[in-house]
């Protein structure tokens, strides 16, 4: 029988680390995730992990760095200010092609900002927040469910393509409390890590993991490798969900907790008549580029809403590709658009008004 | 029958080192490996490699390497200890690397008492990026971002790493060696087994810091910069035990 309970956003991904084998965590405390170690600290002793509390973010990150490369499975979580400090261990990480669970529960910026909710370190997460020519696959979950479900799979991905997952949140899906329901089996992919650093034991030549290589010829050969595994991601890894998009006037395009309120949204225009869809990408990177070539052709216009300035929208522009015109409605600094705010955003749009 | 009286140690990796004549980095390396081989830890050893002139050092050793990020090697050990409790596990830093950028992964790597050996290199230059300031660097000492010398009004006191940390409770084993004679790389050989079975015996955090020389960035030669250890550095930086433990060594 799977088991069905009430549980918080942050706590779940804890809880789903360790039921997918994870049993190392290393960081830093910073709110609003701090949940996370808490039931990290408490369960990981219980099973025989491994729970540090480091001096900061970069040395979380470095340790996470050695305990992957150690072979085993590792997580790390952090918000907005301490994912910065980050930056420079993960972009050592994917050089040196190691798997590791990262968490954003990200808070508005920029600077200390303030802990509540917000989408602004898309760019970050995305489009390479550290140096050099990498990527992370960034799932971005929008209940406690799904946060359970793609930390679980945040491992197998990262693990199949040795590269960072990142799971992006925000602190109203990590501070909501909902139901869960936990599998009675986790899916575990297995994958041979016999890069790994483990001694040699005297049989085997010695492993060596490093980002570092001064021969530009060398250097740009393993690039073009990353670069191949990146493209292979992209084919496989999209994921997205699509609502109501059928005959839809206006697909609105949101990730994360603004889906949620998306969904009211089209629930109450329903009644009015308006017919408006919903293209929720779950991986912001892998962008899900080809659902948009499927339905550019659906709606008179796609509306892009964020907990941002507007950076999402920019990957809807490049995917649809001038096809149809691509709105935005944001709100910064932690506020949260309402319902009414969204749909007067829609009705406005719909009837051609100059700013829209 | 020939008798063998002198040979490469097995966990030190064949070919060139890529150090300038009259450095000691090499004469380091080849003592961590005679180590290595002596209390036949090769096998289950995991050495980090640090940013500096010894960035690449991961070839240099027949034993598992990763290389770390400037200064974060004790984070990186820390995680693999933590998840290979039973490896050995040693970081191979420099004095920019350990007691400038690093400074807070080493200070709380120790505090932590985690069961690493460091080996931290002070030559009180910055070698690869070509003789800038150290932290270690000497009052008045001439360097390329110091070209006046280096004064406490401008520059603040060379940071002396071992009296530091041998202020925390985590840390277990600290001495501070020197390469300048055979006598002296002798006592460094013995100082780095012993960090070595500090560690083999779960004792936590085990530093062993050697003055080493840099002819090259600090414009003498190989001679002078060995009498310049002596002369100089052991001033500032005096040789002995901060912290240890009765551990028989051996030879």
């Amino acid at each position: 029988m799977a088991e069905k309970v009430l549980m918080k956003g942050n706590e779940v991904i804890a809880e789903a680390a360790i039921r997918a084998g994870c049993k190392h965590y290393f960081g830093y405390p910073i709110t609003p995730q701090t949940e996370i170690a808490h039931y990290m600290a408490k369960k990981l002793p219980e099973i025989g992990g491994v729970f540090v509390q480091a001096e900061s973010e970069i040395a979380a990150i470095n340790m996470v760095y050695g305990a992957a490369a150690a072979g085993i499975r590792v997580i790390t979580s952090s918000s907005s200010p301490g994912i910065s400090l980050k930056q420079e261990g993960l972009s050592y990480i994917a050089g040196a092609e190691l798997p590791c669970v990262v968490v954003n529960i990200v808070r508005c910026g920029p600077g200390l900002g303030g802990i509540l909710p917000a989408q602004c370190d898309y760019f970050q997460a995305v489009k390479g927040g550290g140096h050099g020519d990498y990527r992370m696959v960034v799932f971005s979950p929008s209940s406690v469910q799904e946060l359970y479900e793609l930390t679980v799979e945040a491992f197998n991905v990262a693990d199949r393509y040795r590269i960072t997952s990142m799971i992006m949140g925000d602190g109203m899906l990590g501070q909501m409390m909902e139901a869960v329901e936990f599998k009675d089996e986790e899916n575990i992919e297995t994958v041979e890590k016999d890069w790994a650093l483990t001694g040699t034991r005297m049989k085997r030549e010695h492993n060596i993991i490093t980002s570092v290589n001064v021969n530009p010829y060398e250097l740009e050969k393993i690039n073009e490798g990353l670069q191949a595994k990146y493209k292979k991601i992209v084919e496989n890894e999209q994921r997205v969900e699509i609502y109501n998009c059928k005959d839809a006037d206006v697909i609105i395009v949101a990730h994360g907790t603004v889906a949620r309120i998306i969904k009211n949204v089209i629930e109450t225009l329903k009644h009015e008549g308006i017919r408006v869809g919903l293209i929720r990408p779950i991986t912001l990177w892998p962008f899900p580029t080809e659902i948009f070539e499927k339905y550019a052709s659906v709606p008179k216009m796609f509306l892009t809403v964020e907990l941002s300035a507007g950076q999402m929208v920019e990957d809807v522009r490049l995917a649809l590709n001038g096809k149809k015109p691509v709105y935005f409605y944001g709100r910064m600094g932690g506020m949260i658009p309402t319902q009414k705010e969204i749909m007067d955003k829609i009705k406005s749009i719909l009837r051609g008004d100059r700013d829209g | 029958m020939a008798k063998v009286v002198f040979k490469k140690p097995h966990a030190l990796a064949g070919g060139p080192m890529h150090y300038c004549p009259g450095c000691t980095h090499g004469i380091i390396h080849r003592l961590i490996a005679e180590v290595l081989d002596e209390l036949d830890i090769e096998g289950s050893t995991i050495g980090i490699s640090p940013v500096g002139c010894a960035y690449n050092n991961y070839l240099y050793f027949n034993c598992d390497m990763i290389q770390a990020a400037h200064g974060r090697a004790p984070a990186v050990a820390t995680g693999i200890k933590r998840s290979r409790p039973d490896n050995i596990v040693f970081t191979y830093q420099g004095d920019g690397d350990l007691a400038a950028i690093g400074t807070s992964e080493i200070v709380h790597a120790a505090t932590r008492s985690e069961n690493i050996t460091i080996v931290f290199v002070n030559n009180a230059i910055y070698g690869m990026t070509s003789g800038q300031m150290a932290p270690t660097t000497l009052l008045n000492q001439v360097t390329t971002t110091s070209p006046y010398g280096r004064t406490t009004k401008l520059h603040g006191y060379p940071v002396k790493v071992s009296e530091m940390l041998s202020t925390l409770d985590g840390a277990s084993y600290i001495e501070r060696v020197s390469t300048h004679d055979v006598k002296n790389i002798f006592k460094t050989k013995k100082a780095i087994k012993k960090a070595f079975m500090v560690q083999m015996e779960k004792k936590g955090f085990s530093l062993v810091e050697i003055l080493s020389s840099c002819p090259t960035n600090w414009g003498i030669s190989p001679q002078e910069a060995l009498k310049w250890i002596e002369e100089k550095m052991t001033l500032v930086f005096p040789i002995r035990i901060f912290k240890g433990f009765d551990l028989e060594v051996g030879k």
